[in-house]
């Protein structure tokens, strides 16, 4: 006999507002039942990410609500469809933010939007990604069966750690029902300067700043000028900006870089190399925002698919076309035979009957 | 007792031929490269919890990844199974061998292969002692953060293995997230590259499903391991608090008012007063319980926040807060807590240590109930505890020699673990389900996820031959142990409020 009564105010649905795991349950069992490819949508804000989806329309959007917050625990429980702008206001009214800085492109973005995508800000190389800060989450697989995986605390090594595999699978595995997340404080003190200089320029004064215990929460070129940001207690902040020189900037252009609001980030097509921060690309041309203190470089080039791609292989990363892709484009780096052996079996554990966003990470996944 | 894996509730694999297994990997491994007698194996029967013993099948020890996927192609081939070794420094019985496995120590990959000060990383092979990567970057005054106690002594691979944590962990976190890239073999004979030299990857993030999988998805061959700056500048508070309560309250007023100690960790009066008389650390013996607390960053910063914690403790009842005073004294103050486990050999021959997780805020109701069980057992129970992440170390003191002794401080840490499961919590914080706490996977896991579990390791192990009868357990283990959690339909511990 298995515990299947362990938390008993989870066991029935129908009696508490936003929670629509129930009929989402039934729907998934439906589809797979038929085989039916099903588009797994939050706030539909990140639409363009991903390859395209054929695939009958699956919201969450619907599935609200923040279930527990207790802030000196620093963790932060809400299903799926919770908008992540209302979460990120709550959190601000006891001083505690989301450290991983999720691109929020409008307020229905939601956040199973946020821990599906994967995707971080600034402060990422600095305080870790989203799959740093998920703690645990609630999923429906393909059986229509609720997993709940990971908890509600920090330090949780048993079984397997599935919950952090959410984070970026795209909605591939299972249905997000509802994420437990780190969240950390907002820190006392921050300030942003610039410099000017061209990237190795910049690239070597950021290698020589991070031997360095200082409280950086972001470094961005943007062509012409170094961006940094501090932030941590007042006296360190203010130190660092008193060492490091260079002109007063806003933190402003941090918020503008981490919504993608600026620049070539709206270009309509974008690419992301991930890269090792010191790493040079070769022989691409077009025009570099560079963030992540050189890990995460934004571009946009005519140059073709391929050779982008081969040149981000070879500089030790990986390139995503962000935004922009054709239907036959492949949108993210293909994985080796023997790695792609393992996410089938993994899609086909969770998965079955493959009705879960087929084709979003890959064709055939 | 659990070192006895059972045919009914625990994989089985079929007899195999052991003088082929012995010819084949002669061929691939170096001479001293094999292990096969009961002596020479001896020494691998038990990890850390050294209550469970088995001998495996035999031991093998290869020098370089092309040996490690020959040994696993070559068992995958035979059906046997195989239980990869770090240091054996685990407290879960995570290294015990399976009857008639092969033994696959990693004890020779023990060369740092890459140091990239300005990159900030090392890369190192599995074998390579914790503390030895920090040794190594200290004169680019760099260090790696996860410290688990056995730092000393335990691997890397093993800390990818458990996904270990430490005394620190609160501020720098986990294994999990001071790794940038995994090599690691699977039982297909696949070699793959988890992670990269960037901060992310295609595809899953199979790193991070990989670290903390107890040895049952792949053999790491090589990790790259993220480096972080030494800070400028450390200090430790001592506070001393008349009851248990009153001490947890003050952990979380310390933690909501914004503070992230480096390390944050409370002992109460059993485990205060043994490792006083073993260290001699200063601590007050006559509080119920104490928390230390370490602050680093700049000077001013940690007198500052020093300040805020001292303030937060009186406010919270403490009776005494105490600053280390120098460096020699800051030690002693981490010497008392670091010799908490072994000065528990004063007050009984031997002690059980359990390793669950809580929210911070059940605390005072979770200590209470210990106390309770402890008091109806008749085995007193030391607790240290890692206050800011609510990983709760109770120490069960018992006598192997006294009959039955042992098989009741096993069902009493059974009996808190399912406790630290009612109140939200978790069965392991740091030491791994391993062997140890296969039986409890059942009351924190539904059947659906055990499946998915096992269909997990099936992706990458089908065949299920690497470390059976650890971590996951099979669904007849749970129809025969999680039966006996719900007595009678009711719900364990009904008089603790739920999640």
């Amino acid at each position: 006999m298995f515990m299947e009564a362990r938390f008993p105010l989870l066991t029935s649905t129908a009696s508490r507002p936003g929670d629509q795991s129930d009929a989402l349950a039934e729907r998934i069992r439906e589809a797979s039942a038929r085989r039916e490819p099903l588009s797994i949508v939050g706030g539909g804000t990140k639409a363009f990410y991903g390859r395209h989806v054929a695939g009958a329309l699956f919201p969450i959007s619907g599935h609200t609500g923040i279930i527990d917050y207790e802030p000196s625990e620093l963790v932060i429980t809400a299903r799926a469809g919770t908008p992540v702008v209302e979460i990120e206001a709550l959190l601000a009214q006891r001083n505690q933010m989301l450290a991983f800085e999720p691109p929020i492109f409008g307020a229905v973005s939601t956040i199973g939007g946020v821990v599906a995508s994967g995707l971080s800000g600034p402060r990422r190389p600095f305080a870790g990604a989203v799959r740093d800060f998920v703690l645990g989450v609630t999923v429906l697989d393909g059986r229509g069966q609720r997993l709940r995986l990971g908890g509600t605390v920090f330090k949780n090594v048993a079984g397997f750690d599935g919950f952090r595999l959410m984070a970026g699978a795209l909605g591939c595995l299972g249905v997000l029902l509802d994420v437990s997340l780190r969240v950390a404080p907002r820190p006392k003190a921050e300030l942003a300067v610039s410099l000017e200089g061209d990237w190795p320029t910049a690239r070597d004064r950021i290698t020589q700043l991070m031997r360095r215990p200082l409280p950086l929460s972001g470094a961005f070129h943007d062509g012409t000028r170094l961006y940094l940001r501090l932030s941590g207690p007042e006296t360190a902040v203010a130190q660092a900006v008193q060492e490091i020189g260079g002109e007063p900037a806003g933190l402003v252009q941090f918020d503008a870089l981490r919504h993608m609001r600026s620049g070539i980030l709206t270009a309509a097509k974008l690419w992301r190399l991930s890269l090792p921060r010191s790493a040079q690309v070769e022989d691409i041309s077009g025009d570099w925002l560079i963030d992540w203190a050189g890990g995460q470089r934004w571009l946009v080039s005519q140059d073709a698919n391929d050779r982008i791609r081969a040149s981000a292989v070879a500089a030790g990363g990986h390139a995503t076309l962000f935004r922009g892709a054709d239907p036959a484009d492949a949108v993210f780096t293909p994985l080796p035979a023997s790695l792609f052996k393992i996410h089938q079996r993994l899609k086909g554990a969770f998965d079955p009957a493959g009705v879960f966003n087929p084709g979003r990470m890959y064709e055939g996944l | 007792m659990l070192d006895q894996f059972d045919q009914a509730l625990d994989p089985t694999f079929a007899t195999y031929n052991r003088a082929v297994l012995i010819a084949r990997l002669k061929a691939i491994l170096p001479a001293d490269g094999l292990l096969t007698t009961p002596e020479a194996m001896r020494v691998y029967e038990c990890d850390g919890l050294a209550a469970y013993r088995g001998l495996p099948g035999l031991v093998a020890l290869p020098r370089n990844p092309e040996q490690v996927r020959g040994i696993l192609m070559t068992c995958a081939d035979l059906e046997v199974p195989v239980v990869a070794r770090g240091a054996g420094t685990g407290l879960s019985g995570g290294a015990l061998p399976f009857p008639g496995c092969v033994l696959l120590s990693l004890s020779r990959f023990n060369r740092i292969l890459e140091i990239d000060a300005d990159a900030r990383v090392a890369r190192v092979q599995p074998g390579v002692r914790n503390l030895a990567i920090s040794e190594a970057v200290a004169p680019y005054g760099l260090f790696y953060a996860p410290d688990p106690s056995s730092q000393i002594a335990c691997s890397i691979g093993g800390n990818v293995a458990e996904n270990a944590g430490g005394v620190h962990c609160l501020k720098y976190g986990l294994t999990v997230h001071n790794i940038q890239k995994l090599d690691m073999v699977t039982l297909d004979g696949d070699v793959l590259t988890l992670g990269s030299d960037s901060l992310d990857a295609p595809g899953f993030d199979l790193m991070a499903l990989m670290t903390g999988s107890e040895g049952l998805l792949g053999v790491v061959t090589e990790v790259t391991v993220k480096l972080l700056p030494q800070p400028v500048h450390a200090q430790v508070l001592l506070a001393a608090f008349a009851e248990v309560s009153t001490g947890g309250a003050a952990v979380a007023a310390i933690i909501a008012a914004g503070v992230i100690p480096a390390g944050l960790e409370m002992m109460d009066h059993l485990a205060l007063t043994a490792a006083e008389s073993h260290a001699h650390a200063g601590y007050p013996v006559d509080a119920a319980a104490i928390l230390l607390c370490e602050l680093d960053g700049s000077p001013e910063d940690v007198a500052q926040e020093l300040q805020r914690v001292a303030d937060i403790c009186e406010a919270s009842g403490a009776t005494e807060v105490r600053v280390a005073r120098d460096a020699a004294e800051r030690a002693r103050f981490w010497a008392g807590r670091k010799g908490a486990f072994p000065a528990m050999g004063r007050l009984a021959p031997d002690y059980y240590c359990i390793d669950g997780t809580i929210p911070r805020r059940r605390l005072p109701d979770v200590l209470e109930e210990i106390a309770r069980m402890s008091a109806a057992a008749g085995l007193p129970v030391a607790n240290v505890f890692h206050a800011g992440d609510g990983n709760l170390h109770p120490l069960i003191l018992y006598d192997a020699n006294a009959p039955g002794q042992m098989e009741q401080a096993e069902a009493l840490g059974g009996a808190i673990l399912e406790l630290c499961v009612s109140v939200g919590g978790t069965i392991t914080g740091e030491h791994g389900v391993g062997r140890e706490k296969i039986n409890q996977m059942c009351a924190q896991f539904s059947r659906a996820e055990i499946e998915i579990f096992a269909a997990m390791k099936a992706a990458f192990d089908p065949r299920g031959l690497l470390n059976p009868g650890k971590a996951i357990p099979t669904l007849a283990r749970c129809a025969e142990f999680g039966a006996m959690h719900v007595h009678g339909g009711a719900v364990p511990f009904a008089h603790l409020d739920r999640l």
